[in-house]
């Protein structure tokens, strides 16, 4: 099995078997934000500490992506003959915020706004190291 | 009556918005060859000029064909609210005192295809590019399929919209669509990102626009049908509103920065929405009009599905939304978008829009914008 990189440094734990998004909480108002950030824009203050974020949650909306993405910047498949449509949402991750990630599911059949969801793992493509790329997403939960 | 701080467009003028060969900076400069002649004046009786474009060139260096004249030209950059930020600008050189008579010009031309963003220099960070999120698009199917599940609203709605866009769009000799499509056509077009297919998204585009405003009270100098400028308001996001290229949401919920231009704009003008006998509203895709109907006071959240089932946003109805075809029959040229929805207001409120025309003898006209990185702008137009 290749090795697997993390699209960039910083997002989640890696390597990790329970990788968790790396999220950033306002100490003085309590606000989590992802990617990690050093000013929150709810308080105005920067006084923030490093936290990682739940690995559960409910999806709040979504869509897919039905036509190849321009490359660059995107890294994954856009050869129409081979694209698969892949789903983008916001899931709630209770008490924190909503994250937008990629979806494993790509269909309105299996899409419901609600639907348990769990932190996962997503291929994008083999670097020139012959690494697999991998970025977060959210499947369904067990 | 107006006082004499208020404002007047005496000039209008627009370029089609058909793709062309010409160069953005040429789609400026006609569209203000043909403003200032409607206004019956000359370049050189310009005291200023504001000029957005976003992809298309500093708009100062029009001055070179234009004439050198020596004039305040300031050049305004200002995401989707682009043309709304130029006339913004304008409006208070004149409430100011500053000067009597100038001009705001707005023009594009952007490359074929959804706009490609560099997310690394958005500040976003080069992931959010390489993992297939920094795309417009995406953003408008979640807004709208969250709005759907609150609210009711359906494809077929959705469909209603893009054929009344191409509809009026084949009226008006500027469009770039010029092509009905039915609702069928629309909804049964390849789907880009759910719920939303091809025909239901503007696409970037290309055109120019510009407007000769003066103090009100040396309108009549200019033209028998002065328009007056009642409200000119920008306003960004605020903390918790849901905006395009939000890498988390807040668990706060802010209604946005329209909310706030439209309750700013209704607040200035003295007016309320019930006030407005036409509408033009940002339709980057059908859904974005759907819910600014709502967010700009137009009606409560779901109503939107009765109102269009009985016609009420068509040229014939209570409420005409995006006569000359909003940017869905137009594309968007983002520093032109803005000022192509007033140029449509002084044309319907003059009584000059043909085969368009709304009936009744339209006295009041209301425009909205909407766009990256969150951020609206809004005016009212009276006669
Ligand atoms: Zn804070």
């Amino acid at each position: 099995m290749a090795n697997q990189v993390p699209v960039e440094e910083g997002l989640f734990t890696w390597p990790s078997d329970s990788p968790r998004l790396l999220g950033s909480r306002c100490v003085d108002c309590g606000n989590h934000m992802f990617p990690r950030q050093d000013d929150c824009p709810k308080c105005a203050g920067n006084n923030t500490q490093d936290v990682e974020l739940k690995n559960k949650g409910t999806l709040w909306t979504w869509t897919i992506q039905g036509y190849p993405p321009k490359s660059p910047p995107y890294v994954g498949d856009v050869d129409p003959k081979t694209f698969e449509p892949f789903g983008v949402g916001y899931v709630e991750l209770e008490d924190e915020l909503k994250v937008e990630a990629r979806l494993t599911l790509n269909t309105p059949e299996q899409l419901k706004i609600g639907m348990d969801l769990e932190l996962v793992m997503i291929p994008l493509c083999t670097n020139k190291d012959g690494d697999e790329v991998v970025t977060f997403g959210f499947g369904p939960a067990d | 009556m107006a006082s004499s701080d208020d404002v007047a467009i005496v000039g209008i003028g627009i370029t089609s918005f058909a793709r062309s060969e010409k160069s953005g900076m040429d789609h400026g400069v006609d569209a203000v060859r043909k403003a200032v002649a409607d206004a019956g004046v000359g370049w050189e009786d310009m005291q200023f000029a504001f000029g957005g474009s976003s992809a298309a060139g500093a708009p100062d260096t029009m001055v070179s064909r234009l004439g050198l004249t020596g004039l305040q030209f300031i050049n305004v950059a200002n995401g989707c609210a682009t043309g709304g930020s130029a006339l913004f600008s304008a409006v208070n050189a004149i409430k100011a005192g500053m000067y009597d008579l100038g001009i705001a010009i707005g023009f594009d031309k952007h490359e074929r295809g959804a706009f490609r963003i560099n997310s690394k220099n958005s500040g976003l960070g080069q992931w959010y590019g390489e993992t297939g999120m920094a795309l417009t698009t995406q953003f408008f199917g979640m807004k709208l399929n969250r709005y759907m599940h609150d609210y009711g609203i359906t494809e077929d709605t959705l469909g209603k919209v893009g054929a009344k866009a191409f509809r009026n769009g084949a009226m008006n000799d500027n469009a770039w669509r010029r092509q009905e499509l039915s609702e069928g056509q629309v909804k049964e077009s390849a789907m880009l990102s759910y719920p939303l297919t091809q025909y239901m998204f503007c696409s970037p585009g290309e055109g120019g626009v510009a407007l000769v405003l003066c103090r009100a009270d040396k309108a009549h100098k200019y033209t028998d049908t002065p328009i007056y400028l009642n409200a000119a308001v920008v306003r960004s996001r605020r903390f918790g509103s849901f905006e395009v290229f939000s890498r988390h949401l807040a668990p706060e919920w802010s209604a946005g920065p329209t909310v706030d231009a439209s309750k700013a704009a209704f607040e200035m003008a003295g007016m309320g929405p019930a006030d407005m006998d036409i509408a033009q509203l940002q339709d980057t895709e059908v859904g974005a009009e759907i819910m600014h109907m709502a967010e700009n006071g137009f009606c409560e959240h779901g109503e939107q599905e009765r109102m269009i089932a009985m016609g009420e946003t068509e040229i014939s109805g209570r409420l005409p939304v995006n006569t000359d075809g909003g940017c869905l029959a137009n594309g968007e040229p983002v520093g032109a978008s803005g000022l192509r929805q007033v140029y449509e207001n002084v044309l319907q409120l003059r009584g000059d829009a043909g085969q368009r025309q709304v009936q009744g003898d339209p006295k009041t006209a209301y425009t909205h914008v909407y766009g990256a990185p969150g951020i609206s702008g809004v005016t009212i137009l009276s006669r």
